[in-house]
């Protein structure tokens, strides 16, 4: 046995300095309590202006991204899965932006370098470059996760085949569908991570119109709400890209 | 004249207090964002016992569609409950109050004890200076499942660069499920903790606001209190 436990502080001290020291304990513990409550609802008082948010929440998202982006290694990979692994009814979970009837001739990716300065590329174009296949563990963030089988070109080595090493300085990417309707915004880091691509494949065929035909971002550092589906438009900026979802409320970073 | 015992220091009310709050906010905002995948039940056979949770207690606490607002409250609230738990872990290891605190050799015979004693099948109650076999394991236990939450809850939260605590969890799904039955655990603790500070009584209940319990001079010993 070790030593045993020492006996607690004892004092002997009038009624009257109990009862004092007693009430007082209690006002501040009160006092602490009601002010808590008063903050608290303050918070929840206020207007959601910041992308449906209220301001101090967004503030903490904003931090929790800063430190988020900071601390970024690229070099730590989503855990990849053999293909067998995959499974086979891949689940869909939003078709925002793909509601619009897509003319598969005439649709290309529209890589906006500067201004008045934009690609305009086929998936021919695209296919020509190193395939990746991908077998990875996607997470939504409503909580489900699903190891799904997926194929395409890194991203990093797309950016760097069309010269568009320079833009790797800014600080983020923006994606939009072709109408417009469905957007992301994702922090360079992420955007070079080298399991980011652009995809064009689900086990090992064309993705279907629902998971995005023709092309789409699949980027195991985000939650699924930034792999949009069916690429319209690729762009680059150091102001945040607006983002579909966290205008409705959720986090911007949204990445692992 | 009186005699006034010195139960919980300062910092000890102070992190006991705010873990409170803390630990409900986590609490609330993670039923919000559980509500939005929800698949968790106790089944037996195929028969399902406990479902978490049925669509009745979602409606009556109003949390269907609140999965943003519950995760920007879960991550702003991380920070309080890790920060005030790493500081209590902290006071306790250098302070010295972890000898008042962590489980000894009797411990565990005391805390059946103990049981017995709450359960009316004995009488016998064994002596305490600050706290019983039962209340030391109880204690440091939801102190083990907050550093629990907090890496299970780190591996969800970040499962790429944060591989490691993913790959200690059994991974991600794995982490999820973790996560919820820490949480069940809380509320559980929470219910027997209330449970026994009510049948301690006020002099018990009044000393982790105030510090200290109060006792008539004439008692020669110190109480055994039972909280």
């Amino acid at each position: 046995m070790t030593k045993p436990e020492a006996e607690l502080e004892t004092s002997y001290v009038k009624n009257g300095s109990i009862t004092k020291r007693t009430i007082i304990a209690f006002v501040v513990f009160v006092a602490l309590g009601a002010g808590a409550w008063i903050a608290y609802q303050s918070i929840l008082s206020q207007p959601k202006i910041a992308g449906n948010t209220q301001t101090p929440l967004r503030k903490v998202l904003q931090f929790n991204e800063a430190i988020s982006v900071a601390g970024f290694d690229s070099n730590k990979l989503a855990k990849e899965y053999p293909i067998s692994a995959a499974v086979k009814k891949v689940r869909v979970n939003g078709i925002d932006g793909l509601r619009s009837p897509l003319d598969t001739a005439a649709w290309q990716l529209n890589v906006v370098k500067g201004t008045g300065d934009t690609l305009h590329l086929t998936m021919d174009d695209i296919r020509k470059l190193p395939k990746k296949d991908l077998v990875f563990d996607f997470k939504c963030i409503e909580g489900w996760n699903q190891v799904t089988h997926w194929a395409g070109v890194p991203l990093k080595t797309f950016m760097e085949h069309y010269g568009l090493t320079s833009l790797k300085q800014l600080k983020y990417m923006g994606l939009s569908t072709p109408d417009n309707k469905y957007y992301v915004g994702i922090d360079m880091p992420s955007v070079l991570h080298p399991q980011t691509i652009l995809c064009y494949e689900m086990n090992g065929k064309p993705l279907p119109l629902n998971q995005g035909y023709p092309l789409r971002l699949i980027i195991p550092v985000k939650y699924g709400i930034k792999h949009l589906k069916r690429i319209g438009t690729m762009y680059f900026s150091n102001e945040k890209p607006p983002d579909f979802w966290a205008e409705r409320g959720y986090d911007y970073f949204a990445g692992h | 004249m009186k005699k006034v015992v010195h139960k919980h220091p300062l910092a000890i009310r102070w992190f006991h207090w705010l873990n409170f709050p803390i630990l409900a906010m986590m609490i609330w905002s993670g039923l919000l964002i559980y509500w939005a995948y929800g698949v968790y039940d106790i089944s037996v056979a195929n028969t399902v016992l406990v479902k978490f949770f049925p669509k009745s207690f979602y409606t009556a606490l109003n949390v269907p569609y609140r999965l943003a607002e519950g995760m920007n409250w879960h991550f702003a609230f991380m920070w309080l409950f890790a920060i005030n738990g790493l500081l209590y872990t902290l006071f306790l290891a250098f302070s010295g109050q972890w000898k008042h605190l962590l489980p000894n050799k009797q411990s565990f015979k005391e805390a059946w004890q103990v049981l017995l004693h709450d359960l009316h099948i004995r009488k016998y109650h064994p002596p305490q200076i600050k706290y019983n076999g039962a209340q030391r394991i109880a204690y440091t236990m939801v102190l083990v499942m907050g550093i629990g939450s907090l890496i299970t809850g780190i591996a969800i939260y970040r499962p790429v660069q944060f591989g490691f605590l993913r790959w200690l969890c059994g991974g991600y799904a794995a982490a999820r499920t973790e996560h919820f039955i820490l949480t069940v655990g809380f509320v559980l603790f929470f219910l027997v903790h209330v449970l026994q500070v009510t049948k301690a009584g006020w002099n018990n209940f009044q000393s982790i606001i105030t510090g200290f319990e109060v006792f008539k001079v004439s008692k020669k010993s110190v109480n055994n209190d039972k909280a």
